[in-house]
């Protein structure tokens, strides 16, 4: 039993990895827009929803023209990104904007704004792809070489486990001292002794597991996971890069900490909202795509369940920070995989995957009752 | 000499607040002058009506002969008006050198922006010894210096300051007038709100004394400091 739980370890964690990396992109819209704007931009799982509808529609089109799948992946892409990124900054010109600028102060008036935004879109694709096809459900296309898996060495597999291992000890760590706190009045533990505690647990659990762990631990990977992969580790490296290196980046943060003495630096804060919202619904659509390319099946309701995760992840992250956000993807995601997978195990077949879900949103309701600034949020500490 | 900036019979309200009750107001090219008043009497609003930050509700401000009072804020910047504003108002979490590079957010050309941050290390060493650190972590007197330099980096036509000496040790204090000394040498235009109103009128060629949104005395820096009633409500004597 044990054993079987170990050998599935290093599969489930990259599993989780792999969803982990789709939420990490949703998350980074919802955190984004955050920063700038303290709104709850509910309408984003509509966003990345059009991406991923957007990228259906572009590999069956072009399915029979261009033979690549690669270069096809590409456009969808592009393609999905970009509908995202326009339908975004629509819904910030004709919803949001007005609002602000008539100058409600009530929070809750975006917020149903919103969800009927949400709506709306929602019923827009599906009038659509209704009226186009005369349906409303779209498949991704499956090719050969995305579907073809590929083995991994077993060290591959060894160093998954110790460094998640690793992660899900530092987690812990972090919320013992967070709990020791609350009946000792200390300092917080600094995040290189949460660390180098979570390296010894990990060795110790190496160690004892020793036999287990150096028996066969094979994994294999889908080519369309590895393009997941690829893809959303470029996509996180460029938002970095843009973020931190770009006269862009440098205004949407200052525009983010103080809009009013951002306007005295010649900067425009409604351009930067608008560019935030561009590239949220880019990032958002290129999650979309790159889901419809794992789970094959898209339709206009399709946001709704990732949405809410990725928010999730965002809340988990801390709102507004960019790096929480997409931590919070992929422990979110890890997660949620094992949970999935273990619960069937332990409850012997009783609770299924299915409970996946409930999983990830008792996730929420915790931390927005115990930790509402998000878990990674102070230690990380960089808000947009 | 040429006018920079005027203002014309200029009202401004917080909703039922008359917080200016007609000011007028003129700065000519080249000159320091001060704006000087108890806590309250508008002088931070006659600042944020000139940038843009609160529109007035009757009245103009001209800018080297144009009308700015209509435009936002962004667009008044854009002419060539700086503005270091009360309380500094650094962006704590972007790193000294990224406040710069913020303030110069409108000038495109590369070297430009590196000559003018070359310029403010050399005004300010210490922002350069910290160029990596975070706004926010910075000292009260550090982060006057950066919310001077930032404002700098725009290279305005004109420098509204507000209260710059504000909670600095006296040490500060005179660097920083000995700053505003300087950068008019080097032929900035300047336009000082202060409660310090000694060391205003001391670096000031003319001055503006404010009660209650009201102009109630100006004129040269040297005969207001003279002026009995500045003496006995400003100058503590
Ligand atoms: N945001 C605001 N809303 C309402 N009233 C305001 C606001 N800001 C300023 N006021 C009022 O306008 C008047 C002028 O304020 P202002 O800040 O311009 O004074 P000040 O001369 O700069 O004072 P201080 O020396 O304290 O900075 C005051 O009566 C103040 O209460
Ligand atoms: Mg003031």
């Amino acid at each position: 039993m044990l054993e079987i739980l170990i050998q599935l370890l290093p599969s489930v964690l990259l599993e989780g990895l792999i969803l982990g990396f789709v939420y990490a992109m949703i998350a980074l819209g919802y955190t984004m827009v955050y920063g700038v704007l303290e709104l709850i931009n509910f309408a984003h799982s509509e966003i990345f929803m059009a991406g991923a509808v957007a990228g259906a529609e572009t590999f069956i089109l072009l399915k029979g023209v261009i033979a690549n799948p690669f270069l096809l992946l590409a456009l969808a892409l592009l393609i999905g990104g970009t509908v995202a990124a326009v339908v975004a900054i629509l819904v910030e010109r004709l919803a949001y904007r007005p609002l602000r600028k008539r100058g409600t102060t009530n929070r809750l008036v975006p917020l149903i704004t919103a969800i009927g935004v949400s709506f709306f879109l929602q019923d827009l694709v599906r009038l659509i792809e209704g009226l186009w096809h005369n349906a409303f459900y779209r498949r991704y296309p499956s090719f050969a070489v995305f579907e073809a898996t590929y083995n991994l060495p077993n060290w591959i597999g060894v160093i998954t486990i110790a460094l998640t291992v690793w992660v899900g000890f530092w987690v812990l760590a972090y919320f013992g001292d967070w709990l020791l706190r609350r009946f000792k009045n200390r300092a917080p533990a600094k995040g290189r002794t949460l660390s180098l505690v979570a390296a010894g647990l990990t060795l110790v659990f190496l160690f004892l597991y020793r036999h287990v762990v150096f028996a066969d631990l094979g994994m294999t990977i889908q080519m369309k996971s590895i393009l997941v992969i690829v893809v959303s580790l470029a996509m996180l490296y460029g938002l970095n890069w843009l973020v931190h290196k770009t006269k862009l980046g440098i205004a949407i943060r200052a525009v983010a900490q103080d809009a009013q003495t951002a306007s005295l630096m010649g900067i425009d804060p409604d351009v930067i909202v608008s560019r935030t919202f561009l590239i949220g619904g880019f990032l958002g659509g290129v999650a979309g795509v790159l889901f419809g390319l794992l789970y094959t099946l898209v339709h206009p309701y399709v946001g709704f369940i990732p949405g809410i995760k990725a928010f999730t992840a965002a809340v988990l992250g801390g709102i507004g920070n960019i790096t929480g956000a997409a931590v919070g993807g992929l422990v979110l995601g890890m997660l949620e995989m094992l949970g999935g997978t273990y619960l069937t195990f332990l409850t012997n077949g009783a609770m299924g995957t299915e409970y996946k879900d409930i999983l990830a949103f008792m996730i929420l309701i915790f931390i927005l009752l115990f930790r509402p600034q998000g878990i990674i949020g102070q230690q990380l500490g960089e808000k947009v | 000499m040429k006018k920079v900036l005027e203002l014309k019979n200029v009202h401004t309200y917080y909703g039922q607040i008359h917080a200016l009750k007609g000011i007028n107001l003129e700065v000519y090219e080249g000159e320091i002058v001060t704006l000087i008043g108890a806590n309250g009497a508008g002088k931070t609003t006659t600042l944020r009506t000139i940038s843009g930050m609160i529109h007035p509700k009757e009245g103009e401000v001209l800018f080297e002969g144009a009308a700015v009072h209509h435009l936002p804020a962004h667009l008044i910047v854009k002419r060539g008006i700086g503005h270091v504003p009360e309380g500094r108002r650094i962006f704590p979490r972007l790193t000294v050198e990224e406040n710069l590079e913020i303030g110069a957010f409108l000038e495109n050309d590369r070297h430009k922006v590196e000559e003018r941050k070359a310029e403010v290390f050399d005004l300010f060493p210490r922002l350069a010894e910290r160029r990596k650190q975070l706004g926010g972590t910075l000292s009260g007197g550090e982060q006057q210096m950066l919310a001077i330099g930032r404002a700098l980096m725009q290279d305005p036509r004109i420098l509204l300051m507000d209260e710059p000496s504000m909670g600095l040790a006296p040490v500060l204090v005179d660097l920083i007038f000995e700053t505003i000394a300087e950068l008019n040498n080097r032929g900035k235009t300047i336009l000082l709100v202060e409660q310090n109103a000694l060391k205003a009128l001391q670096v000031a060629h003319r001055g503006y004394v404010l009660q209650t949104g009201e102009i109630t005395l100006s004129g040269p820096a040297k005969e207001l400091a003279e002026n009995e009633e500045v003496k006995r409500a400003y100058l503590g004597g």
